[in-house]
């Protein structure tokens, strides 16, 4: 068996396997943010942004949208890989892979693809019901796109980390909690960052989940607070470190191996 | 040619412990393996580690050849493993948990699921293929994991207590099942707690204690040091103020009215044994081994005591 057709085969079955994770439990994993996100429109979009009125020219409604789908992306993405992971850390299947040849690599691009797919998944559903409250057009749909998939990398990535060093269930519900959900509402999702006086404007550029969304933002409706090549280069920069990260916490076996 | 070569292997764990204290072993290609040691004595550690499961302090590995170190995709592409706890998804099917193992080997998915359905049915889980894990038996569980460890066709089966908790039918089963694939040309590591299992499926064995091997022999070779063995007599008639604690140079102690205990001596013969009972008009109804000869010497080898550690 040569090597190459191994990792082909090897990550096609982790793949297909993730796929098949979340697609069973699709009641759980993909319809929640659906309703999440009508309900974000129907309270934030019709209820109060009919009264907030235009922002960097669009409706209220209209400049949400960009935010709430990446941020279901990026919720989906991190929260597939970390539960996923985790679980097979504690039930111990991951041994399955650990005794095989698959190389660290492909674990990790099985599982980081794994993660890509539910956020694509998401990411069509909650467009769709985008579009059911908003008429949106999309400016760049390969800018689109290449934010849409590298912010579902390195989520799923951030996920996969988090997963390594979690030894509870809710180690993996700390990080979502209590970082990721703030610096994603803070993250530009609802607000230009013009709005905020100086200091703040200032603080939220340390916020890697403004470039994404701003990045993502200017590929829907073509505007952004973000110059887009610092944007793709902090996007770039995170995942390499991240997948760096992530092989060598792999090749040392941190948390899977004794 | 030697399937697996441990020279000088050794583990210190994380806390200070010392699991293995640089052992070598050596089993040879087609040999049906038992390596017995009592709780903690380093077995799970040293198949961790030839399983990648456990990363090693020091020493060498080398499976059919390959080094560990320097080739240990050659080395997993070899070795099946079964090991002693469940680690299989609860909540995927069998069919699927068997196939996806064949992929990790790089098996095309079609060639999978092929040979998924012949391990499923050699182990008799055919029928059960779409249920979830979860809802397989213990026994049922256990088949699935040999099943699992089979489908890439590994040179090299390593079996971490595979009986634990079978019963009677099913353990009989799995032995003839090892038995066949151990005459088709896969070389066996056992670990066992049941030693009649390893006196009846294996050739040779190791034994480890405290993290050292303390013996590496043939099996019938290692039987051959039991200095003497005892056996239980069922009598026809009830003996009744039977005293005597020897009979024709035979030591003796009467468990009930109608069971006598005689220790034979290595090189008495049992036939001088039953003519003494015979002139004393005892007759013998049928006999058995006391206890297990192996189980014998292993207690004698380890130490008793380490047994209820």
């Amino acid at each position: 068996m040569s090597s190459p057709s191994l990792n082909r085969i090897a990550f096609q079955t982790i793949f297909t396997k993730e796929v098949l994770r979340f697609m069973r439990i699709w009641v759980q994993t993909v319809v929640p943010p659906g309703i999440t996100t009508a309900l974000y429109f129907i309270i934030f979009g019709n209820l109060i942004g009919e009264r907030i009125g235009e922002m960097e020219g669009y409706s209220y409604i209209e400049f949400i949208v960009p935010g709430l789908i990446l941020m279901s992306v990026i919720t989906s993405s991190y929260s597939n890989v970390v539960s996923s992971f985790y679980f097979s850390k504690f039930g111990h299947h991951i041994e399955e892979l650990l005794v095989s040849p698959v190389p660290n690599w492909v674990i990790l691009a099985g599982y980081i693809c794994g993660g890509v797919a539910r956020g694509v998944v998401v990411g069509i559903v909650v467009t769709l019901v985008s579009l059911i409250f908003a008429d949106v057009s999309i400016h760049s749909y390969l800018l689109t796109l290449a934010v849409f998939v590298l912010t579902s990398i390195l989520f799923a990535l951030a996920g996969f980390i988090n997963a390594v060093y979690a030894n509870s269930f809710d180690d993996i519900s700390i990080v979502p909690t209590f970082v990721l959900t703030p610096l994603t509402y803070l993250g530009g999702i609802f607000y230009s960052i013009q709005l905020l006086p100086e200091f703040w404007q200032t603080l939220s550029l340390a916020n890697p989940v403004l470039y994404m969304v701003n990045a993502f933002r200017y590929g829907i409706l073509g505007v952004s607070d973000i110059n887009l090549g610092v944007a793709f280069a902090i996007i770039l920069l995170f995942i390499v470190v991240l997948t760096a990260y992530s092989l060598s916490l792999l090749r040392r076996g941190v948390g899977i191996k004794s | 040619m030697t399937a697996l070569s441990i020279r000088n292997l050794q583990k210190t764990y994380a806390n200070g412990v010392t699991a293995l204290k640089g052992i070598d072993l050596d089993v040879e290609q087609g040999d049906f393996f038992a390596l017995l040691g009592p709780n903690g004595a380093g077995k799970s550690t040293a198949i961790g580690i030839i399983c990648s499961l456990v990363n090693k302090s020091s020493g060498t590995v080398r499976v059919f050849g390959h080094d560990l170190d320097s080739d240990p995709g050659a080395v997993k592409q070899c070795i099946g493993l079964v090991p002693q706890e469940f680690n299989f998804n609860q909540f995927e099917p069998l069919e699927e948990i068997t196939a996806n193992q064949a992929g990790y080997y790089g098996v095309e998915r079609k060639e999978a699921f092929h040979r998924a359905e012949i391990c499923l049915r050699q182990l008799d889980l055919w029928g059960k293929r779409r249920e979830m894990a979860r809802s397989l038996s213990g026994g049922m569980k256990r088949r699935l994991m040999i099943a699992r460890a089979l489908v890439h066709q590994p040179r090299l089966l390593i079996l971490d207590e595979p009986t634990a908790g079978v019963d009677v039918e099913i353990r009989h089963a799995m032995w003839d099942l090892l038995r066949e694939i151990n005459r088709q040309g896969t070389t066996i590591i056992l670990t066992t707690h049941y030693l009649e299992e390893a006196e009846r499926l294996c050739r040779h064995i190791g034994i480890i204690n405290q993290g050292e091997i303390i013996e590496q022999t043939s099996l019938p070779e290692f039987l051959n040091k039991l200095s003497s063995e005892s056996f239980e007599l069922n009598l026809r008639h009830p003996l009744t103020g039977f005293a005597e604690q020897s009979v024709g140079g035979f030591a003796l102690r009467l468990l009930d009215d109608r069971t006598l205990e005689v220790e034979v001596a290595k090189g008495q013969s049992i036939n001088s044994l039953f003519a003494a009972l015979s002139e004393r008009g005892i007759e013998v109804m049928g006999m058995r081994s006391a206890q297990n000869r192996l189980e014998q010497l292993f207690m004698d080898v380890v130490g008793g005591s380490q047994l209820n550690e």
